[in-house]
C-alpha cells in the first residue's frame, strides 16, 4: 500500500455559504421591490450621520428602514431612530464585519414587501466588510475630509469593491487642508470609473443629489425586476 | 482581523469536502488567495491553525498560492495584469474599464491526502 500523498481538486469556495445566502436575500429583496443600499468606511467617519440626513429626507415619501451594525452599544440605532422607525440594531460583540446571516437573522421580523429603501450600515472597518457580500444593491464607501485623500491607496480593496464612494464633511474640507483633486484621483485609481459623491450632512451640501440618484436608482431596479418577471 | 472568521469557514468547507469523499486524510490543504480577496495571507496562516483544532485536520500544512491581479480591458481587448492594487486601470491604454478576471479567489484548490 502506497502511502505517497495524493492531490485532489476540490475548488471549494471558502465562504459559499455566505455567497449562497446573500444571492437569495438579493433576489428576496428584488422580489419585495425594495432597494438595498450598504455604507462601509473606517470609524468615525460619519455613516451614521449621512444616514440619519438620508432616512430624514426619504422617510417623507418612501418607507425606509435600516439595519446598523456595530461591536457594541444601541447608540446609533437610538439615533437613527428618531429619523425613521424601523431601525435595528446589530451588535456583533466581537465580530468586525457584517454577514449575510447576521442580515437576514435581523430582518425577520419585518415585512419587507412594506418597504422602499432598506440601509445597512455595516461595522466602521475599512478591512473585514470587504469579503463579505449583504446581498445588497449598492456599496456606498464614504471617506470623510478629515481621514485624508490617500485613503483609497491605502484600502484599495474596499474601494474596489464598492459602487459608489462618498466623500463626506465637505464643510471641514478647508480646515482640514483635504485635497479634493487628490481623493478624487487615488478613487479613480483603485477603482476606475468610480461615481463619487460629495456631501456635508451638517450643510446639507450634496444631499439633493443623492436623494435623486436614489430616487433613479430604485425605479431602475423596479424596472428591472419587473422585465425579469414578463 | 477577519481571518478568524474565515478561518473558521475554510475548516468547515474541508470537513464537507472531506466527508462529502468517504472521509480524506487531509494532509496538506492548498489555498488560492487573489490579491484583492480582503485577506491577509499571514493572519490567515495563524488563524487556521487555531481553526484545526479539536478537528482531524490538526497538523495540516496550509499551502497559500497568491493569485496576482488579471483585468479584462474593453478597449484593447485584451486581459491585461493592472500595474498594482492601486493603479487597477489597464496598463496599456489607461482606460477606465476593468473587469476583474482573477485577484478576487478565496477558495480551498486542492486537498493533499495520504492514499
Amino acid at each position: 500500500m502506497s502511502t505517497a500523498p495524493r492531490l485532489i481538486e476540490v475548488r471549494a469556495k471558502i465562504l459559499k455559504q455566505n455567497d449562497l445566502l446573500a444571492r437569495e436575500l438579493r433576489e428576496q429583496f428584488r422580489r419585495s421591490g425594495v432597494y438595498v443600499v450598504s455604507l462601509v468606511s473606517s470609524p468615525g467617519s460619519g455613516k451614521t450621520a449621512f444616514l440619519e440626513k438620508l432616512l430624514a429626507r426619504l422617510s417623507a415619501n418612501h418607507r425606509v428602514a435600516a439595519l446598523v451594525g456595530d461591536l457594541a452599544t444601541e447608540n446609533d440605532a437610538a439615533r437613527l431612530q428618531r429619523a425613521a422607525p424601523q431601525v435595528k440594531q446589530i451588535t456583533t460583540g466581537t465580530v468586525c464585519h457584517l454577514d449575510a446571516q447576521m442580515v437576514e437573522k435581523a430582518l425577520e421580523p419585518w415585512d419587507l414587501n412594506e418597504l422602499d429603501f432598506l440601509f445597512i450600515e455595516n461595522v466602521g472597518n475599512l478591512v473585514c466588510p470587504s469579503s463579505y457580500d449583504l446581498g445588497e444593491e449598492l456599496r456606498l464607501v464614504l471617506l470623510s475630509t478629515t481621514e485624508g485623500e490617500d485613503k483609497p491607496l491605502k484600502y484599495p480593496t474596499i474601494f474596489n469593491g464598492a459602487d459608489i464612494a462618498v466623500i463626506t464633511k465637505m464643510d471641514l474640507a478647508a480646515a482640514a487642508e483635504f485635497d479634493l483633486a487628490a481623493a478624487h484621483r487615488n478613487i479613480q485609481s483603485v477603482r476606475p470609473g468610480m461615481c463619487v459623491m460629495e456631501v456635508s450632512s451638517k450643510t446639507g451640501q450634496g444631499m439633493d443629489e443623492a436623494i435623486s440618484f436614489l430616487h433613479v436608482q430604485l425605479e431602475a431596479s423596479r424596472a428591472a425586476a419587473a422585465q425579469k418577471v414578463m | 482581523m477577519h481571518e478568524l472568521s474565515i478561518a473558521v469557514s475554510m475548516v468547515e468547507r474541508i470537513i464537507e469536502e472531506s466527508e462529502g469523499r468517504g472521509g480524506l486524510q487531509v494532509e496538506a490543504v492548498h489555498l488560492r488567495l487573489g490579491v484583492l480577496s480582503g485577506v491577509d495571507k499571514d493572519a490567515l496562516a495563524f488563524s487556521y491553525e487555531i481553526a484545526c483544532e479539536g478537528t482531524f485536520l490538526v497538523g495540516s500544512r496550509l499551502v497559500i498560492e497568491t493569485v496576482p491581479l488579471l483585468i479584462y480591458c474593453d478597449i484593447c481587448k485584451m486581459e491585461h495584469a493592472p500595474e498594482s492594487i492601486q493603479q487597477m486601470d489597464c496598463p496599456q491604454c489607461h482606460s477606465p474599464s476593468q473587469k476583474i478576471i482573477r485577484g478576487r479567489e478565496l477558495e480551498v484548490a486542492a486537498l493533499e491526502i495520504t492514499a
